[in-house]
């Protein structure tokens, strides 16, 4: 269904132009901006991106990290205006693009390949 | 002011709040509206304006009498659809011909949004009237049905205005009470919050809540 030319403009009004392109692989530092009480102060999430949904405005990632031997998950909406930045930190080469096979794994087994190439390939991963 | 504006329904999305919280809402395209008749207690036994949606009508398919409708009140461009807003005050100084626009709601105002709801066709007790119907395994015989709709030997005939199967849909329904979370002036839209009866494409009408 081809969607209305408004309803794209106000979705696409949404959207953040000063996030970097990563993909499923990725290890990324969220910036996220917490607010208590009226201070704000920025927590990191870091981790393997093991997903990630594109639905123009609606887009979410999931980060996954190991957090004192137990596996957490956090479901980002792309664009939020919570998240102060995004930072790549290393790119690794996988073959599918849902990782959710990492919940399965551990330790050695949960390695990913390094992407060597990642560098080279400017290959925009946004919409 | 005028408390009301027609509009129609663009569809569905989201927007972030400035701390983040998504907000689910429906996108109307509300105006631009033109006043084509002004009726006055004096006259018609009540305060009131009628306003058109401004768009392009081919002049081929407004019929001569509408045309004698839209000359005889004030010499205003034919519009396809009509709509009557009673006006509350005394005092209105709107003359036909007066533009309305989107700019008479703000953030965080409350509206209500009457519509006509997405046809549903012949629709069973459990659409139509939530029954539960029966378990669909187990070696359950009822699924979708109604149960019993009456006694028997008296009074020997269903009640009247027994629930039952039927057509559901179509009809006029009024979502109360939704926020308006953006307004866009320049586009013509309204962003309130949550569902709005019908398809993407209904006329829908725009009035300031009637009671909280």
């Amino acid at each position: 269904m081809s969607v209305h030319p408004l309803l794209e403009k106000v979705r696409k009004a949404q959207l953040r132009a000063d996030l970097p392109s990563f993909k499923p692989g990725d290890t990324v530092r969220v910036h996220v901006k917490i607010k208590e009480g009226d201070k704000e102060r920025i927590q990191v999430f870091e981790g393997t991106v093991i997903a990630r949904n594109r639905r123009v405005n609606q887009s979410t990632f999931v980060v996954r990290k190991l957090s004192f031997g137990t596996g957490v998950e956090r479901i980002f909406p792309l664009h939020s205006p919570v998240i102060e930045k995004i930072e790549v930190m290393k790119s690794t080469q996988v073959r599918r693009s849902k990782l959710y096979y990492l919940r399965q794994l551990k330790g050695k087994a949960a390695r990913l390949r390094e992407d060597r190439f990642a560098e080279a390939e400017a290959v925009s991963t946004e919409n | 002011m005028v408390n009301g504006i027609i509009g129609k329904k663009i569809g569905m999305t989201q927007i972030f709040k400035e701390d983040g919280v998504v907000v689910p809402v429906t996108v109307i395209k509300a105006g631009p509206c033109v006043v084509v008749q002004r009726k006055t207690v004096a006259k018609d036994g009540y305060d009131a304006v009628q306003l058109g949606l401004v768009e392009f009508v081919s002049p081929k398919k407004v019929t001569k009498p509408m045309m004698g409708h839209f000359k005889k009140h004030g010499d205003v461009a034919p519009t396809r659809l009509l709509r009557e807003v009673r006006l509350e005050g005394k005092s209105e100084e709107l003359k036909v011909g007066d533009k309305i626009l989107v700019d008479l709601f703000k953030p965080a105002d409350l509206v209500d949004v009457v519509g006509t709801s997405r046809g549903r066709g012949f629709a069973g007790f459990v659409k139509r009237h939530h029954f539960r119907g029966g378990a669909a395994t187990h070696g359950s015989m009822f699924h979708r049905a109604p149960g019993s709709i009456g006694a028997s030997a008296f009074p020997s005939r269903v009640l009247k205005g027994m629930k039952a199967a039927g057509h559901m849909g179509t009809e006029r329904v009024t979502a109360r009470n939704l926020q308006v979370v953006q307004v866009d002036v320049e586009n013509h839209l309204l962003l309130v919050r949550g569902a709005v009866p019908g398809h993407p494409g209904t006329v829908v009408m725009i009035r300031r809540c009637k009671r909280r």
